[in-house]
């Protein structure tokens, strides 16, 4: 068919039509600024765009929330009692973990798909570390320490591989995940590891005023990542990587190092969520991390963290987490079929995308 | 520094010598000699490709120039990036704005360079906010350090970014050179004065290199104004003995006018209206309203940030948010996407070639049936021999230098790359008007005369054409028409008759 140079469709008037000497209407309802000459207040309009996208999307993360406790609250009478509230805590602890390590990846505007082989290799690790049924090792907390360290090497190397070889992250932490599972393979040898350690064990058991161990762990370690973002040069070059890379590369930053320090500042958190998933399994498990790359990400953009880097937080991938985990259990206590969702999940997240660009889908230009 | 105020000239703090620098094709610095002295303003002006940025990108250590030397405080030096450059304690304003929009402002005034502010790994807020203070004091601004920056004005943040640079001192232990590219093209009349107030008051306690395109204001806030062409200073001016024309005169130079515009075959324009645009309104853009005939050029002259840019992306419908009448032939035209403008027969030859024009990676067939793959196809199918065949016949009649239609684009040089871009839209019968951003950049000359006959091929077929030129002079010479843009606004609209070709000195003065 050849292209037809002219446009059969009778023509549509072009719809604001610009009037004479009128104040140009503010670009998008951002304009509280004096209409000085209309041209000129587009670009400081632009900015404040984004700057208010950042506060609606963060409130907009909160009001989902509460729509879903709310609704959840007045269909099931089990969701609104303080045991189930105990519960999602506990369902939450690993998936908060490793929001908080994925959210720094995700501020420098990279992803990070290495998740369920760091967390299949580190899960193997400290089962076969700890007192356990297949050797005669029993460091304790030494071995939880290790194997955070071993996570935060596997992130290190994520980030170093793409930065000094400049192969996209997409592409190494996808690889890295691979590794991962292969050296888990090999660890686990043909017979799972029983976790001997009562220590450990007691993550999941044992309980402080009606919460388990590991909802208070993750607790202090989501703090933890909080406190990272905001106080060290990690935590905010991560953003400011994401919110202009050449900029900060031009002030003199070596952005390739902060970069990969960020990659293992993730890495470390993912270590952790795999000495939970752990205890909870009370074995090592090669698949321990199956999925949990997408319910991370998930969190993550749910809460407001931008996938092309530089807005978000810790905090923010919080909000995301409980959402996500509230609709879990609030599936479930409402009788929705295991198999539906999923589906949900899904849907949820292509449309919190969605929503999350949608103040700055002009600018974002061609999307790959 | 001593302050200095007596007649003796002081010992430069910046003194640039011979610095030449070649990029493929075009020589962008060619012994390009300048001295910056301690407490002044030092203004620089030429057109575009004069050689402005390259120098600008050397100073910092963006570029490495071929030869030449720089010498800061009389030792020379060989800069090795931004950092190396702020440690001798030079730093730029960068024209587009450099400062990261989603984090602090105390952040951005000590990025990299964090000092007290950051103790034992941990940033110490307060103490970074009373540093940052401590610059955005030094030029009077009421910022709050503690302001997420994309909450300001653009003046505010270009505020930010001169109290960045004046962090520098902190570290030289000597008193910085700043140097503002285009400090003054996204502010407004009141913020540029602003501005002016805080530039007056740094140099008390720097030297300041001053670029604009805007003559008026070089002439106003400089001490010393340098004239550069062609990659050299071809004058050095006192502000206070000249005056804007004087200025011009300098800037266009004296040799002009070469056959290889291809000035005979230029023809006489049809008197029936082609496109008819009327109160063109987007982002740069302010109430626009011209005219092109049939096969008549168009050219747009005016500065960066006057608008044109922005004018002819609008055109093809490649702006959110264009609004105004666009009558092609007569028919209404939707600027919604380039979709719409490809099928209502507009084409597009984009400036930055190798990112919009071509895809690299693809063959030369690939590349020229793109915007019309329709014209090689059977039925869903690309006809491969027609395809073929098609690609042969525009080879051919272009001269295109390639070993075949399956060569990678990307190995080919830029004249023939942009024969190859300009053919994709000469293939449709269709073409009413074709709209060129700087369609003979990075070319050598023999590129350009290539495609200045195409053009003029073109518009004797009866096409009309929109120009944006490199420089001036190609706008002149290839022209029927010169539109001047300024500031988003048309300010002047001139016949270039072949023969009776209008004084550039009049169009320069409607640009700046």
């Amino acid at each position: 068919m050849a292209a037809d140079a002219t446009p059969h469709a009778p023509p549509r008037s072009l719809e604001p039509a610009p009037l004479a000497g009128a104040p140009a209407p503010g670009a998008g309802g951002d304009g509280d600024k004096g209409n000085g000459t209309a041209a000129s207040t587009a670009l400081p309009g632009r900015a404040r765009v984004s700057r208010n996208a950042d506060v609606v999307q963060t409130w907009a993360s909160l009001i989902a929330l509460g729509v879903l406790v709310v609704v959840f609250a007045a269909i099931s009478p089990q969701f609104r009692t303080l045991g189930n509230l105990q519960q999602i805590i506990d369902a939450a602890a690993v998936l908060a973990v490793l929001a908080t390590g994925i959210t720094f990846v995700l501020l420098l505007g990279a992803i990070d798909l290495s998740l369920p082989g760091v967390i299949g290799a580190c899960a193997m690790t400290v089962s076969l570390l700890v007192a356990n049924s297949r050797n005669d090792n029993d460091l304790g907390l030494l071995g939880v320490g290790l194997t955070i360290g071993l996570g935060a090497m596997f992130g290190l190397l994520s980030g170093v591989l793409s930065t000094r070889l400049r192969i996209p992250t997409f592409m190494t932490t996808l690889g890295m995940s691979a590794i991962g599972i292969g050296i888990a393979t090999i660890l686990f040898g043909g017979s799972r590891p029983v976790v001997l350690d009562e220590n450990l064990n007691a993550w999941a058991t044992s309980r402080i005023g009606g919460f388990t161990l590991m909802s208070l762990i993750a607790v202090a370690a989501v703090a933890t990542g909080w406190a990272i973002q905001r106080w060290t040069r990690v935590g905010r070059y991560a953003a400011a990587i994401g919110g202009g890379e050449d900029i900060v590369a031009l002030s003199g930053v070596s952005v390739a190092r902060y970069k990969a320090l960020a990659f293992g500042v993730a890495g470390a958190f993912y270590g952790l969520g795999a000495v939970m998933v752990t205890a909870r399994l009370g074995s090592g498990v090669v698949e321990a991390g199956a999925g949990l790359d997408f319910a991370a990400i998930t969190a993550a953009v749910i809460g407001g963290t931008l996938l092309s880097g530089g807005r978000g937080g810790v905090l923010q991938s919080m909000i995301g987490v409980v959402a996500l985990t509230v609709l879990a259990n609030g599936l479930i206590l409402t009788g929705v079929s295991p198999y539906v969702q999923q589906a949900v999940q899904g849907v949820i997240v292509v449309l919190a995308v969605a929503v999350a660009v949608w103040p700055v889908r002009h600018r974002l230009g061609v999307v790959k | 520094m001593d302050d200095d105020t007596g007649t003796s000239t002081p010992a430069p703090v910046l003194a640039v010598r011979g610095l030449t620098k070649r990029y493929p094709g075009v020589l962008a610095l060619d012994g390009m000699d300048l001295e910056v002295r301690p407490h002044e303003v030092v203004g620089l002006i030429g057109e575009n490709g004069a050689g402005k940025s390259t120098l600008l990108k050397s100073l910092v250590g963006l570029a490495r120039p071929d030869a030449g030397s720089i010498a800061v405080r009389g030792e020379t030096v060989r800069l090795r990036g931004v950092a190396h450059a702020a440690s001798v304690g030079i730093g730029m304003v960068f024209q587009e704005q450099s400062l990261v929009p989603n984090i602090t402002v105390a952040e951005n005034i000590m990025l990299g360079s964090e000092g007290a502010g950051v103790r034992g790994g941990l940033f110490r807020w307060k103490r970074m906010a009373e540093l940052a203070q401590v610059q955005l004091d030094k030029i009077g601004s009421a910022v709050s350090p503690r302001a997420r920056t994309d909450s300001l004005t653009f003046a505010q943040r270009q505020m930010v970014e001169v109290a960045k640079v004046l962090a520098l001192e902190e570290r030289t232990a000597h008193e910085p050179v700043v140097l503002l590219d285009e400090p003054t093209s996204v502010l407004e009349r009141d913020e540029v004065e602003t501005l002016f107030a805080q530039v007056r008051r740094l140099r008390e306690r720097a030297s300041v290199v001053f670029v604009s395109h805007r003559l008026d204001e070089v002439l106003e806030i400089s001490d010393r104004v340098y004239v550069l062409r062609n990659g050299r200073v071809v004058a050095e001016v006192n502000p206070a003995e000249v005056d804007a024309t004087d200025l011009h005169h300098l800037l266009i130079g004296r040799e002009s006018t070469h056959s290889h515009y291809h000035d005979d075959a230029q023809q006489e324009a049809a008197g029936e209206v082609r496109l008819s645009v009327r109160d063109l309104q987007t982002a740069g853009c302010d109430k626009v309203s011209f005219e092109i005939h049939v096969g008549e050029v168009l050219g747009v002259a005016g500065v960066q940030g006057s608008g044109r840019e922005e004018l002819c992306r609008a055109l093809f419908g490649a702006v959110p948010r264009a609004r105004g009448q666009v009558l092609l032939d007569g028919k209404r035209v939707k600027l919604d996407s380039p979709r719409g403008a490809v099928l209502a027969g507009i084409g597009y030859v984009p400036s930055e070639r190798r990112t919009e024009g071509v895809v690299s990676a693809m063959s030369v067939k690939e590349n020229l049936s793109m915007a019309h793959v329709g014209a090689v196809c059977r039925g869903p199918m690309i006809d491969g021999r027609r395809e073929h065949d098609l690609v042969d016949k525009w080879v051919s009649r272009l001269g295109i230098r390639t070993p075949s239609g399956d060569t990678r684009i990307g190995t080919l040089s830029g004249g023939n790359q942009q024969k190859v871009v300009l053919a994709r839209w000469m293939i449709s019968d269709h073409l009413r008007l074709l709209i060129l951003d700087h369609p003979t950049r990075g070319l050598d000359v023999g590129a350009k005369s290539e495609v200045y006959e195409l053009i003029r091929e073109l518009a004797a077929s009866g096409c009309a054409v929109l120009l944006l030129s490199d420089t001036l002079e190609e706008a002149l010479a290839m022209s029927h028409r010169v539109l001047v843009m300024k500031d988003g606004q048309v300010t002047a609209c001139l016949d270039a008759p072949r023969g009776a070709k209008p004084d550039p000195v009049a169009i320069m003065e409607a640009m700046v």
